[in-house]
């Protein structure tokens, strides 16, 4: 049965704890965008820098509805919720600066990062490729009798225009896997306004089209977003199928950092999708009791500490070295000798 | 007993289930119908659960393979027609093969790739699509000639930890027959000289190698002998072989059914010309499909893939040469 539905506030004071998580990764991934953003100002950074601003409370969520042996993919403004999911700062910090200690090896860089053993699957650039990706780990993990596991990944308005998107919705459908897909409408792709992207009423028809449930949600109320995830994850992990997530919201800064938005319209900025999710969710932590304005003020000092250190740390770590690096594009190794020669 | 190239690629394929519970099959109509030419016939109900029918979605199939074999699971996808993997490229190209290289995990996917022309085909259902994979880092591509290959290579093709583009030609699936299965087999990336020869080193490839072998019949017949070497995999492709074939006749052909920009035979032509130029006694020459799309009509089709004739005069100008 599809049910599409728009979720309110239902976080009551219960709640109050995954809230105060919830507002600390969001904080961490707002105060590390930051830095890299003066870091990529300074020259310092390899690659663009593509902030999750604006995303950070629907982006949590996901990584705090998932629980560890699940599978996350995320898309390039999800920081929020790959630190929620378990991802080191770290790993943020060495692939943005190039150390050969991160993830990739200095072989792919900041977004594009992950530990696929891990559950934390690396995105490519081309969007909707991610999908059928999580379908086929979810499939494969059908095959290996392993049930319980949740596969979740994100994409933007613009990414659900690509083929890739909907070969793999249909495809989770039709076997029914248990995909969470989150789709930040953030109103641009780049800079291509929603209105040229598509033109059904609202992209939860997506869903209903599919054959899998909908869910909509105020993707500036993290509140709403909690429970809105929470439930998605939690019907996919029952058995419902795939479920699909669509978080209005607005991307409170350019494509990257070197895009200044000059095309985003100001009716948009004033609108309640242009509300900051950050400031929302810290008047909903403190309506909830679930921390003081000292303890918020303490809390942002933490994280901006933990920044710095690793900052720190990865500045003084060696850069990928061309001489000894293994050129070598397959792990066969019987093969490598021919490949050598190729 | 006596068995075919696509019996070979079926029980290749029904002994990978057999041993290895991490295998599986997925492609469209591949199991209560077994397949568009019937590669995977009965396996669905030899392995229940194992032998799985996709929505037509090439592009969600090849990344949903990427994703099964992170888990730990080795798929085999069938793809109908090689000329439709065209839709799954960006899934092939750039995730399976670039994963390992990015993450250090590796990717044991094996695409099936039912290639080359067959009669009244066209342009849709005919292409051969090896010199395009070739082309990108962390893919192996196979093209086996002969029944004993089409076996042997696709089940190596299922144990290699790396994505594997298998392109097992069409036009062989009846046409080869082998009176049994080999025990064992040459490992990919080493070619194998089919036909000794002395005065012209004819290195091939798939179904150009049966068109080479009927070329070098009436070269015979005419005084030549021809050295036919099947390169089994175009890559790794097997550098060594075609060298000292090509120190001991001093002459170059290379054969292939794609089209000629960029591809196979390009690139053992560039190879000979740069490390072996000592070695040759005339230019190196190559025959390729003409540089148009594949014709549907069998007259216009005959002229526009190599053939054992076109070979056999292509040859011979070298041979003056």
């Amino acid at each position: 049965m599809v049910a599409t539905q728009t979720t309110r506030d239902t976080v009551g004071e219960s709640r109050a704890e995954s809230l105060a998580q919830a507002f600390r990764w969001m904080l961490l991934a707002r105060a590390l965008d930051e830095k890299m953003a003066n870091l990529y100002r300074g020259g310092r950074i390899h690659g663009g820098v593509f902030l999750g601003r604006g995303q950070e409370a629907l982006s949590v969520s996901i990584g705090m509805a998932l629980r560890p042996g699940d599978i996350f993919a995320p898309l390039i403004r999800d920081l929020a919720g790959r630190l929620a999911f378990g991802e080191p700062v770290l790993d943020a910090v060495r692939t943005h600066l190039g150390s050969v200690l991160g993830p990739m090896r200095g072989r792919d860089g900041n977004i594009h990062r992950g530990r696929p053993r891990a559950g934390l699957y690396v995105m490519i650039s081309h969007l909707g490729a991610m999908i059928s990706v999580v379908n086929g780990a979810l499939l494969a993990r059908r095959l290996q009798g392993r049930s319980g596991t949740v596969g979740a990944t994100c994409i933007g308005d613009g990414g659900t225009s690509t083929g890739a998107f909907h070969e793999a919705l249909n495809q989770a459908a039709v076997e029914r896997l248990p995909l969470v897909l989150v789709i930040a409408d953030n109103q641009y792709a780049y800079s291509t306004p929603t209105s040229r992207q598509y033109a059904c009423a609202s992209l939860l028809d997506r869903a209903k089209g599919y054959g899998v449930d909908g869910h909509g949600v105020d993707g500036t109320d993290l509140s709403a977003c909690l429970a809105t995830l929470n439930t998605a994850v939690r019907r996919a992990r029952e058995g419902h199928g795939p479920q699909m997530v669509v978080a209005s919201l607005l991307r409170l800064c350019g494509h990257g950092e070197h895009d200044d938005a000059f095309y985003v319209d100001p009716r948009l900025k004033e609108s309640p999708l242009g509300r900051d999710c950050l400031a929302v969710a810290e008047q909903q932590v403190l309506a909830a009791g679930a921390a003081s304005p000292a303890q918020i003020q303490q809390w942002r000092s933490q994280v901006q500490q933990e920044i710095e250190a690793a900052v720190a740390q990865v500045q003084q770590e060696p850069a990928p070295d061309p001489y000894a690096e293994r050129w070598e594009a397959i792990s066969t190794t019987r093969l490598l000798d021919q490949f050598a020669s190729t | 007993m006596s068995i075919t190239y696509l019996e070979a690629i079926r029980a290749a394929q029904a002994k990978a289930l057999a041993e290895d519970p991490r295998v599986f099959i997925y492609g469209q109509d591949v199991g209560a119908f077994g397949g568009a030419f019937k590669a995977t016939k009965n396996l669905q109900q030899e392995f229940p659960g194992r032998v799985l029918d996709a929505p037509i979605s090439e592009d969600a199939i090849l990344g949903a393979a990427v994703g099964a074999a992170i888990e730990g699971m080795r798929p085999i996808v069938e793809i109908q027609f090689a000329d439709f993997s065209t839709v799954a490229f960006n899934q092939i190209v750039n995730q399976a093969a670039t994963l390992f290289w990015r993450t250090g995990v590796p990717c044991p996917i094996v695409v099936r790739l039912p290639s080359g022309g067959t009669l009244g085909s066209g342009p849709f259902h005919s292409q051969s699509m090896e010199a395009l994979y070739a082309h990108y880092p962390g893919l192996i591509v196979m093209t086996p000639a002969t029944v004993e290959d089409a076996y042997s290579m696709l089940l190596e093709a299922v144990a290699i930890d790396d994505p594997v583009i298998f392109c097992e030609h069409k036009f062989l699936y009846y046409h080869l027959k082998a009176e049994a299965l080999p025990e064992t087999a040459l490992p990919a990336g080493r070619a194998r000289i089919t036909r000794p020869g002395r005065d012209l080193s004819l290195v091939t490839y798939s179904a150009m190698v049966h068109e080479a072998l009927a070329a070098a019949e009436e070269l015979a017949a005419e005084g030549a002998e021809l050295e036919i070497v099947d390169l089994r995999s175009v890559k790794p492709l097997d550098t060594d072989t075609i060298m000292a074939s090509v120190a001991r006749t001093g002459r170059l052909l290379a054969v292939g059914e794609a089209w000629p920009w960029g591809g196979v035979t390009a690139e053992i032509v560039a190879r000979v010309a740069a490390e072996g130029f000592n070695l040759l006694d005339a230019p190196p020459q190559r025959l390729n499909a003409k540089d148009t799309p594949i014709p549907f009509h069998p007259n216009l089709w005959a002229a526009h893939r190599p053939t054992a004739r076109s070979i056999a005069e292509a040859a011979r100008k070298l041979l003056r040469l």
